[in-house]
């Protein structure tokens, strides 16, 4: 009995699909004659918005991806930058939002697995992972089951691949109840003369299939994460893949030793739409035609029909063009791996895309339009309108030791040891900066002196009030996050992740925070060099806050002068560097204001990118003349957050100013930007403190001296003194009180 | 000294030994690969931490079934050192060359930290470099670290000193009985442990308390 591939092309098929009315009017000219089954659902994985960033693309063409170091932008599996002495770091950031909701163990693991293999897949072994993790209310019935599920996920593929985590944020907001975010960040070194690429060259060239067998798992996974949830959502529990974290780190080693052998032309892994997407984008990268042969594939589900097989996405599988000289070496590494390897198909010079199964054509299609002519939209958008600034005497007021606690004890700022204890931070030996701190830091194996810094960053609320400055905050955060360790920021990868796009709203919040995100990466020669885009984030036509995530790293060449966060010793001064005439300012969509009072009104603090960039090249020019002790951003919760943490990170306590006659207010909870605090080793009778405030003046920084370090206890101002094991109790105890559901809802 | 580092699909702190033996002895350990039957002459063979064959069944039991770990056994039964860390001490219980069973931690979670270790037996190759009681740090990285055996055992691995790293000052993370974090066999040349002291052995990592363990089974140290 054949396997059925000749369903009948119906209406409702079509939408089913996701294809629209005009979309599939454009299939129908394109091929000149109705699409088969399988064709249908080879132009639905490859034209759904996951795939084609059909209402994204223009937009996302504004972003600056180029720069000095820049070896491959956008397009690739991953960005690659030159870090000096032949080696070039290889990174990217992916979102898993849809499956981690169905299915939050696998959907995240997958999500690792996806990303990591995106990385290798250039031929660049992994050395750093992080996650950004969105979730909705605490008190949301489900909230404690995703982010058991989506943490325990994260760990258990990252941690059995061996790849240590290094960073990474978790966030709570009630916009993402029916519809968490799981963006997942990986990166790799490799040496830049020995990057894969995915474009195929040479005609009647064998395409190998490497790695696992094909199942049906994951079928049409593509297309559904370009749709919106509704209350069916569990009906969608099958399009969620399962991930195999042993096969994956076999895949891993199998493919160096492959890419070291000289065996590889071009390479591609199977993500979304698996064989589909991989072998389109082999062939038409490299104008060349494909023809596979279904029945070489190796399976391990019984009578899977052409269709299944082109839209499965199981994991850890890759597609090679080989060079046939090398075929029998190539094989004898995936056997020893116990990996499947089999040719699969030809690289033609036809420009078709041809697929075989049991001796039937089940597909031909043009190769090169199945990329190039999907519907690009130049969707309409209207601009988010600003909010009010608040009123100069609208301060709303609290006791400044009894907020602290409170911010330092609540969701969004409490510790994330609970998380991060389930990751391998530590494996490969490198991790020199684990999470916990501003960045995590890697050192580079095989060099004496340097080290990466990665950072992952985005404030949705900003983002929700003002999409453009949102956007540039994302970008300068990170940027900021990367300098305080003494870290040059190299270059970015973006994860935007917003709600519909056919809702003009939306669009608009998408089309501004691309257009902050691009000033921001200008001003700071902050490239961006991969991404991706998830829409559709909406559950019952409620959208999530946008949040377009940034990860970022940076380079420091000697980590021996990279600066931490915990307070260095006692007696040192701190200073405020960057800070307004009124140390802090702006309270409108802080923390503060937000969980004290219940407030989410007025516009985000802006961030002035010309005196960012001026900021942090002189922060970083402290930290490489070993001058600073201690650096630390400020960012949520403002100056008095930021201090706790840097008490809380060694124990050492510190003892803080206000201005005279001010408000406390604004100064230790507004959340103005561009500021960070520094310790200094310094005599504040000396010379060279002396040189110091003359550079700065002559730099226009401002950078008051706010205190001092010493004793073990936190005194802001006026407020009552805290003690550090205080300011810990309420850190450490929120997340696992919360996890235990000890917490009153 | 020469040293031997046993590779098996699935571990993956086979490249953090590989450089932790070679930075402290000066050489590169020789691999030896699954199949393998036969291991070269060397005076130490460490089977790293990882997660072989997934861990898809028991952790450990595929692996102590695989060729390469007959032929530990042999060269163990010749009085060659070996250490297992982590998926390798593992390994080790199930291959039978180490008493008890390694279970699930009682968070049911995995855990990642630093944690303390008391040095509760300094007379063996392994902890020699150590003094006796003395206390050092250690990080863990496991799921299944939770030490298990049975009442006769127990005594006999506590009277026989066989226990030799403990977790101290209240940080036994996974709930081992008697706050066991490492142990030898009887003949003494056999060490299994949880912790993973290649990860502290140079200034990068924040400390080398980790460093003195090789430098004992390499005869690098000899005493305290």
């Amino acid at each position: 009995m054949t396997i059925q591939n000749d369903v009948p092309i119906t209406a409702e098929l079509i939408k089913a699909h996701g294809l629209k009315p005009d979309e599939y009017q454009r299939i129908l000219d394109l091929v000149g004659r109705e699409p088969t089954f399988t064709e249908l659902g080879i132009f639905s994985a490859m034209w759904n918005e996951h795939c084609s960033y059909k209402s994204s693309k223009k937009w996302l063409k504004t972003l600056p991806t180029r720069g000095e170091r820049v070896i491959q932008g956008p397009g690739e599996n991953a960005g690659v930058v030159d870090i000096g002495d032949g080696d070039c770091v290889v990174f990217k950031m992916e979102s898993h939002n849809h499956p981690s909701y169905i299915e939050p163990y696998q959907g995240a693991a997958t999500g690792v697995g996806g990303i990591l293999r995106d990385v290798f897949t250039m031929g660049a072994r992994p050395v750093a992972a992080m996650n950004a993790l969105r979730f909705g209310a605490p008190d949301h019935p489900k909230t404690r089951h995703l982010v058991s599920g989506v943490v325990s996920g994260v760990g258990g593929y990252g941690n059995s691949f061996g790849v240590p985590t290094v960073g990474g944020e978790v966030n709570f907001d009630p916009r993402y109840n029916g519809n968490i975010l799981v963006n997942a960040f990986a990166a790799g070194l490799a040496k830049t003369d020995a990057i894969f690429l995915s474009e195929a060259k040479g005609v009647g060239l064998p395409v190998v299939y490497l790695g696992a067998k094909t199942g049906r798992d994951g079928v049409g996974g593509a297309t559904m994460a370009s749709a919106e949830f509704d209350d069916k959502i569990e009906e969608k529990r099958p399009t969620v893949q399962v991930g195999d974290p042993f096969t994956e780190k076999c895949l891993l080693e199998a493919c160096l030793e492959l890419m070291a052998s000289g065996a590889v032309i071009a390479i591609q892994d199977m993500g979304a739409a698996g064989l589909t997407c991989s072998a389109v984008e082999m062939g038409a990268k490299g104008d060349l035609g494909i023809e596979l042969d279904l029945d070489r594939v190796p399976v391990r589900e019984e009578r899977m029909s052409a269709y299944e097989m082109m839209l499965s996405e199981s994991q850890e599988r890759m597609l090679m063009v080989l060079k046939p000289e090398k075929e029998e070496e190539a094989e004898a590494i995936f056997r020893k791996w116990g990996l499947d390897f089999a040719i699969v198909g030809k690289t033609t010079d036809d420009l078709r895309f041809r697929i075989l199964h049991q001796g039937q054509e089940v597909a031909n299609l043009p190769i090169k339009d199945l990329g190039d002519q999907a519907p690009e939209y130049d969707r309409p958008w209207t601009e988010p309108t600003p909010r009010a600034p608040l009123a100069k005497d609208d301060i709303p007021q609290a006791d400044v030791a009894d907020a602290l606690l409170k911010l330092l004890g609540g969701p969004d700022l409490s510790s994330r040891r609970w998380v991060w204890e389930q990751y391998d931070t530590m494996i490969q030996g490198n991790s020199l900066q684990r999470p916990g701190g501003d960045g995590g830091v890697v050192r580079v194996e095989g060099h004496d002196t340097k080290a990466l810094a990665f950072s992952s960053d985005v404030t949705p609320r900003y983002c929700e009030a003002d999409p453009f400055e949102g956007g540039k905050q994302a970008v300068a955060e990170c940027w900021r996050n990367l300098t305080a360790t003494g870290a040059l920021p190299l270059a970015a990868t973006d994860n935007l992740n917003f709600g519909n796009p056919e809702r003009p709203e939306i669009m608009g919040q998408l089309v501004k925070a691309i257009q902050g995100i691009g000033e921001a990466c200008r001003a700071l020669d902050f490239p961006i060099v991969s991404g991706n885009v998830s829409l559709y984030n909406e559950t019952n036509g409620q959208g999530i806050l946008p949040t377009p995530t940034i990860g970022g790293v940076g380079l420091i060449d000697d980590w021996a002068k990279m600066a931490r966060s915990g307070f260095a010793a006692e007696g040192e001064m701190i200073l405020l560097v960057g800070a307004p005439d009124w140390w802090g300012t702006h309270l409108a969509q802080s923390i503060y204001m937000r969980d004290l009072h219940g407030r989410t009104d007025g516009p985000p603090p802006p961030v002035d990118l010309a005196h960012e960039r001026k900021v942090g090249d002189y922060v970083r020019k402290l930290i490489r003349s070993g001058v600073a002790t201690a650096v630390h951003d400020v960012s949520d919760g403002g100056l008095g957050v930021a201090l706790a943490e840097m008490a809380m990170a060694s124990g050492i306590g510190a003892t803080v100013n206000q201005l005279n006659n001010g408000d406390p207010i604004p100064q230790f909870f507004g959340e103005d930007q561009g500021r960070y605090l520094v310790t200094l080793n310094i005599d504040p009778q000396g010379e060279d403190f002396n040189a110091m405030l003359a550079e700065q003046k002559q730099l226009g920084i401002f950078a008051p001296w706010i205190g001092s370090t010493g004793g073990t206890a936190l005194k802001l101002g006026e407020a009552r003194a805290i003690a550090v094991a205080d300011l810990k109790a309420a850190h450490e105890g929120w997340f696992p009180a919360f996890m235990a559901g000890e917490l009153a809802s | 000294m020469k040293s031997a580092v046993v590779l098996l699909p699935g571990l993956n702190r086979d490249r953090d030994m590989i450089a932790a033996l070679t930075k402290i002895s000066g050489k590169a350990p020789v691999t030896v690969w699954q199949t393998d039957t036969d291991i070269p002459d060397v005076d130490l063979i460490v089977i790293p931490g990882g997660f072989s064959y997934g861990d898809y069944l028991r952790c450990g039991a595929i692996a102590a079934r695989m060729p390469v770990l007959k032929a530990v056994a042999e060269k163990a039964a010749k009085g060659v050192q070996v250490i297992g860390v982590c998926n390798g001490f593992q390994i080790l219980v199930e291959a039978g060359l180490l008493p008890g069973a390694l279970m699930r931690n009682t968070s049911l979670k995995f855990v990642c930290r630093e944690v303390k270790l008391q040095v509760t037996n300094a007379n063996t190759a392994f902890t020699r470099g150590y003094t006796q009681n003395q206390i050092i740090r250690c990080p863990v990285a496991h799921h299944d670290g939770n030490y298990f055996a049975d009442t006769d055992t127990l005594s006999r691995l506590e009277g026989e000193g066989q226990v030799v790293f403990r977790y101290a000052e209240g940080t036994n993370p996974n709930g081992s009985l008697n706050d066991i974090a490492g142990i030898v066999s009887k003949d003494g040349n056999v060490l299994g442990m949880m912790p993973h002291p290649e990860n502290l052995i140079e200034a990068a990592h924040g400390g080398s308390d980790g460093r003195a363990l090789f430098e004992s089974a390499l005869g690098l140290k000899t005493a305290a």
